[in-house]
């Protein structure tokens, strides 16, 4: 029985090579692995294989012979021991083991009242919300630096070590590329850890393992492998501490599929989206704010309290105008708000509480209403989530629009640490009333 | 097992420690891994398969004399030349080569490609195609199993090219810290790509590596199936004992290109003869089974099956249909 042995591609680029030579002849016998030629493009020179064993009957090609196409017969074998090839026997895909999803829950409601609250600050929000989750399902741990002796750098896992012990709470080298790769990889074998960053801008020492390992390993898996993992802590400037200190990443992770991304305002924010990110079967980055840390907000002490990912909340009802804003820049625009009131002008004030799902159908339904658009952000414009949402809206209502939207956004220059010039370039109240009364 | 660490250290193997039925099946696993990478370069040769597509010829002892001393349910987790590392943990041939072809009956449904494939009931974790980073994720894996105070381990494969990320000390010093049950297993093929590894490195022994954080290493012969055996006995059961990570600096030797558009000119044809015909893996082991009386039928019936498997392997990757459309929008994030 003959065997062609075709012109190999060398690339996915390839269409065409020459033939350079020849290492065997008519009548020798190969072996599987054997080199039987050498051909040539005009990137590299590379050796043929033989595939299959038997005895060569034919050189259909010359050496030397330029330009020989990809799939070309170039020889002939035959004899050895090639077998009859069995029938194609159709079968289906190895059946994916189906991702089990933690813990069945009722889907948080957004608007749903959870009645009696309490002033709370937002630390003790977050750590509420790590002890709840972490006394319902032993799966749950926290990693970080500083986050166990030390009661963590901003003392959001205070007593967590005293209740949980050192096995759930577990302080790290100051290695976040190292501990972040754990994590994900406990995460694809099944745990579910918090991986606290001191702050976001130490994450990108781990931005590889966020993006490609627990991004994307559920889409290259097909479907087999969920990344079961949040990691949380502060985002964006604080007080002077510098331009390697002060950057807010949201649209670079929102920017991800496959990664969800949080940023919460208020001490029910934070409390309700960080019990709802920990028990997301998806990779959830969870953007906080060292300035909120301290700040006090009344937050609900329903036991049961949590809130859904992907919904966005008005914070305050308005007519004549939407304002966008997530994170600190929704006490902002709430400010904003207030002066504008006492000059007549009524502003609906949303909250995005989610950045990656898109909250867009209550940003859009409120532009259907006053017709103007002002967004909110603490980062730089370019390619910001102002931005996108301003695109969205474009998309979604443009004959609703009365006016160009407009960005309200930290200054395009890295954050100086001079205190003039840091107030400068971070957005005031007073930006945002600018910006609203240029189109109302 | 101290005996075994000398006698490997003596560059001897006690081949009493393996018997025969398993010296076989060592044999067959290793002809299949070499069988399916010849025809995945046919493959590739024709255009059937894209992208990137990095061959293990030459390696197969490694992974196999690996998953000979491991256990059910111990992880495995390597890098992007992962096709022997999954024949080796059990996962079908049919599955790997359909993913090579981009196909639906892939493992990952066509959507990962040579590089990124996993298979969570063979304890399979891919598959990476970074570099190091599978050292970071191998660590989570035994993380999980520290954390959940099984006995399991995880086998963590990576190349001489890799042992010089960052990551790979950073995970070194974690997993000494927490006395995680993970094994690194340094696959040293002599060539990061195109860098001879004394190029690449400053440290000419790569099994003590780890010896700052007091992670004991050895050296192993990976063209010996049976040494490889031995060390893996020794470091897995390390591993399972609590005592923490060990290390394995394997000494191996890929034949073909570090891709398959790689022409190797840094090395010379008389370099990758001389392996080939000295200190070939597989026809190691066929020696020391036709010394112990082994006969040619047993080596044929075995060749014979290995290529009907490779065979029908490569024709269901060609048969089985590409992924429905839909699929590109699908598995993006666990719903509910």
């Amino acid at each position: 029985m003959a065997t062609q042995i075709l012109m190999p591609a060398l690339s996915p680029t390839m269409t065409e090579g020459k033939l350079a030579r020849w290492l065997k002849a008519v009548g020798d016998s190969v072996k599987a692995g054997d080199v039987i030629a050498e051909i040539e493009t005009d990137k590299a020179t590379m050796e043929v294989e033989a595939v299959d064993e038997g005895t060569i009957t034919a050189l259909l090609i010359p050496e030397g012979t330029e330009g020989v196409a990809v799939n070309t017969p170039i020889a002939e074998l035959s004899g050895g021991t090639e077998m009859a090839r069995p029938a194609p026997v159709p079968m289906a895909a190895p059946a994916p083991a189906p991702v089990v999803v933690a813990a069945p829950v009722a889907a948080p409601v957004a608007d749903k009242d959870w009645g009696e609250t309490k002033p709370t600050t937002v630390r003790e929000a977050l750590r509420d919300a790590m002890a709840l989750e972490m006394r319902r399902d032993g799966d749950v741990f926290l990693l970080g630096e500083e986050v166990a002796q030390y009661q963590g750098a901003y003392k959001i896992s205070q007593g967590l070590l005293d209740e949980f012990g050192a096995k759930r709470v577990i302080d790290t080298p100051i290695t976040e590329h190292g501990f972040a790769g754990m994590a994900v990889g406990a995460a694809l074998n099944g745990l579910k850890p918090i991986v606290e960053f001191m702050t976001f801008n130490f994450a990108m020492q781990a931005m590889d393992h966020i993006i490609n390992s627990a991004a994307k390993t559920l889409y290259m898996s097909g479907g087999q492998m969920g990344c079961p993992i949040v990691f949380r802590g502060p985002n964006g400037a604080a007080s002077r501490v510098g331009a390697q200190h002060s950057q807010c990443y949201a649209s670079w992770y929102a920017h991800v599929p496959g990664l969800k991304v949080v940023a919460p305002w208020s001490s029910a924010d934070s409390k309700g989206l960080l019990r709802a990110a920990i028990r997301d079967p998806n990779p959830i980055i969870f953007l906080e704010n060292e300035i909120l840390y301290g700040q006090t907000f009344d937050c609900p002490v329903d036991e049961d309290f949590i809130l859904p990912i992907g919904k966005a909340k008005i914070e305050r009802a308005g007519s004549h105008v939407t304002i966008v804003a997530f994170s600190i820049m929704v006490g902002v625009a709430m400010e904003a708000a207030k002066v504008l009131a006492e000059q007549g002008i009524e502003a609906e004030v949303i909250n995005l509480r989610s950045l990656r799902p898109l909250d867009i159908d209550t940003v859009v339904a409120s532009v259907k209403k006053t017709n103007r658009l002002v967004t909110i952000e603490e980062g730089w414009p370019f390619a910001g989530i102002g931005a996108e949402v301003v695109m969205q809206v474009i998309e979604g209502a443009f004959d609703w629009l009365d006016a160009p939207p407009v960005r309200v956004h930290g200054k395009d220059v890295p954050l100086p640490y001079a205190a003039n010039l840091e107030k400068l370039a971070l957005p005031q109240p007073s930006w945002v009333v600018e910006a609203v009364k240029k189109i109302v | 097992m101290a005996q075994a660490a000398e006698s490997r250290k003596r560059g001897k193997t006690k081949d009493a420690s393996v018997n025969q039925p398993q010296l076989l099946d060592a044999y067959r696993t290793m002809l299949l891994i070499r069988r399916f990478e010849e025809k995945a370069g046919q493959l590739y040769g024709m255009g059937l398969i894209g992208g990137f597509c990095h061959l293990y010829i030459g390696q197969e002892a490694v992974v196999t004399g690996m998953q000979m001393a491991a256990g059910e349910g111990d992880q495995v987790i390597t890098s992007y030349r992962d096709h022997g590392h999954m024949l080796a943990a059990g996962m079908e041939a049919r599955g790997v080569m359909a993913e090579l072809t981009g196909r639906s009956g892939g493992y990952s449904r066509g959507k990962g490609g040579s590089m990124h494939m996993f298979s969570k009931e063979r304890n399979f974790f891919g598959g990476h195609g970074i570099v190091g980073a599978q050292v970071s994720l191998g660590n989570g894996l035994a993380f999980s199993n520290w954390y959940r105070g099984n006995d399991r381990v995880s086998l963590t494969y990576f190349g001489d090219g890799a042992s010089n990320q960052g990551q790979v000390y950073e995970s070194f010093n974690l997993a000494a810290m927490l006395k995680l049950p993970v094994v690194f297993i340094i696959e040293n093929n002599k060539y990061g790509m195109g860098t001879a590894v004394d190029r690449a490195s400053a440290s000419h022994d790569l099994s003590k590596n780890g010896a700052p954080w007091g992670i004991p290493g050895i050296k192993v012969d990976g063209m010996d199936v049976v040494a490889v055996r031995e060390a893996a006995d020794l470091a897995i059961s390390t591993c399972r004992a609590g005592k923490g990570p060990y290390l394995l600096e394997v000494e191996t030797y890929r034949y073909r290109g570090h891709s398959m558009s790689d022409p190797a000119r840094y090395r010379t044809r008389e370099e990758v003869q001389a392996m080939r015909t000295q200190h070939d893996c597989i026809e190691n082991v066929r020696h020391k089974l036709e010394a112990i009386g082994v006969e040619e039928a047993a080596f044929r019936a075995i060749d014979d099956e290995v290529k009907g498997i490779v065979q029908d392997a490569a024709d269901f990757a060609q048969t089985s249909p590409e992924p429905d459309e839909a699929e590109l929008w699908t598995d993006i994030l666990v719903e509910g």
